[in-house]
């Protein structure tokens, strides 16, 4: 039985029309909450306004990026389900 | 130690265990026997079963025993399948809120693998259940079950049941309410067809747990046929057990005044935990909880290592995050409501919780998330949009 998915990010831009992202965190194999960590220590590397790309497998990583994101007040672009994992574009907005 | 898991079982009430005592004596027989220890036994066990259904709002005959909560909510679901599928039509759909137990949602595969159709319905960010989509799924074709918990066991939000019981009255679709978090606690909503709970959450011991089917709902057992119990639950009952849950839930309820005090202390948790740990939220609506279940997550901790040391600290709580182990899934219900799922506590209050309890974890828990923090080198404190020119320090 699969449960419902998370709600869909605020924003309409899906990964396939976004640009590209100015930096890339590569957290697979990470547990939580390392991916999360790693996304917030390293995204004022890029300027505000553009995106981050998380990539992470760890099943909470799905819940957690976007409530991160909802936390702290950073925009969660989409949410895309790659073979292994997802990837996460996370818009910097302040 | 101090102990704040009473959600996952609330320790044995003194009523229940002298109770359960005295029952070991006398009521230690088969009670399908005619002797004279049968008939005592048989006694003490139609004594308990009054005495329960009465305090649960509904009638003896509608009420049995089983051996868990699992097992009610496991009986509710199956037998209600069993008994409204079709030869020609298949087993029909059921319907669950996405948070419910995870007895009702292992129910729920289980009759999906078995060919009956499944609809989940989500929940809001509070963890309380869409009516909207109840409805929505209890007017589909060949509904033959809704499900829907009282109160949520483990973010504490209570859920609209009773409303969720009339809408299903109207589409003609029975309800499974699981009462587990609110039995002994508050008032069963009314308007179920069947009804699950669990002794253990109220005081009483373990092993016992209690299913009732409205008269008039249409349930048959799926298990090898039984005698006893008016066939519900198979096997010889726990009579000294029952007792036990009998008398834990009448001095249980009759304490419900206690109820206040453990509010209170709820909400200072609530207030503490924001006021005291950088970067933490808590879950679920105060204002439509359970008196006795705070949870919340930190950010940057992995949860079952906060577990370990609040331990430490001499703090049993518990917590729906997943981070240390391969194989689980974090909580579905937090996952559901779309809250963080890491570094997550439930703090649930059992009976007679002291202030200077309270006051003691919340003087520990600062102190225990930051050092978790320091090890994973993660800082608590990034800033938020209130300072955006703050720069982080490593």
């Amino acid at each position: 039985m699969t449960l419902p998915p998370i709600p869909p990010p605020t924003s309409a831009g899906a990964a396939a029309s976004s640009p590209a992202p100015a930096l890339t965190i590569d957290a697979l194999g990470k547990k939580c909450p390392i991916p999360i960590i790693m996304l917030a220590e390293r995204i004022r590397e890029v300027s505000v306004g553009e995106l981050v790309e998380v990539l992470a497998d760890d099943p909470a990583a799905k819940t957690d990026l976007p409530a991160w994101c909802m936390i702290k007040s950073q925009e969660s672009v989409s949410v895309t389900e790659l073979p292994v994992g997802w990837s996460f574009l996370v818009r910097r907005a302040y | 130690m101090v102990y704040l898991d009473a959600a996952s079982a609330e320790p044995l009430h003194p009523a229940g265990r002298q109770a359960m005592l005295a029952a070991l004596d006398d009521g230690w027989a088969d009670p399908a026997r005619l002797h004279n220890e049968g008939r005592k036994a048989r006694l003490l066990l139609d004594q308990a079963r009054d005495a329960v259904a009465a305090l649960l709002g509904c009638r003896a005959d509608e009420l049995s025993f089983t051996g868990s909560g699992t097992q009610a909510a496991h009986l509710a679901v199956l037998g209600t399948v069993m008994a409204r599928q079709s030869a020609t039509r298949g087993p029909g759909r059921i319907v669950v809120s996405a948070v419910e137990h995870s007895s009702v949602l292992n129910a729920a595969a289980w009759v999906q693998r078995a060919g009956a159709a499944v609809t989940v319905t989500g929940v809001d960010a509070t963890g309380r259940a869409d009516l909207g989509e109840l409805a929505a799924a209890t007017a589909r074709d060949r509904t033959v079950l809704a499900c829907l918990q009282a109160a949520n066991h483990e973010v504490g939000t209570l859920q609209p049941a009773q409303d969720a019981a009339q809408l299903c009255q109207r589409a003609g679709v029975p309800l499974l309410v699981d009462a587990a978090a609110v039995a002994g606690r508050l008032p069963v909503p009314a308007g179920w067809s069947l009804l699950a709970a669990s002794a253990h959450k109220w005081g009483g011991p373990a092993g016992v747990g209690v299913l009732a089917v409205r008269k008039g709902t249409r349930w048959r057992q799926p298990l090898p046929a039984a005698d006893s119990q008016a066939g519900r639950s198979p096997g010889f009952p726990n009579v000294p057990a029952i007792v036990g849950a009998a008398a834990a839930l009448q001095a249980f309820q009759a304490e419900r005044a206690g109820d206040d005090k453990l509010r209170a202390l709820c909400d200072q948790i609530r207030t503490g935990v924001l006021a005291t740990v950088p970067d933490a939220v808590v879950h679920g609506d105060p204002a439509a909880a359970l008196p006795h279940i705070v949870t919340f997550s930190c950010l940057y901790v992995d949860g079952e290592a906060l577990v370990t040391e609040l331990d430490k600290a001499g703090f049993s709580v518990s917590s729906g995050s997943s981070c240390a182990s391969p194989t689980q899934r974090p909580s579905h219900i937090l996952e559901a409501m779309g809250v963080l799922t890491h570094g997550n506590v439930r703090v649930s209050l059992p009976r007679g919780t002291q202030q200077k309890e309270v006051d003691g974890f919340l003087g520990v828990l600062a102190d225990a998330v930051t050092r978790l923090r320091d090890n994973l080198g993660a800082h608590g404190n990034d800033p938020r949009p209130e300072d955006p020119y703050v720069e982080v320090t490593a």
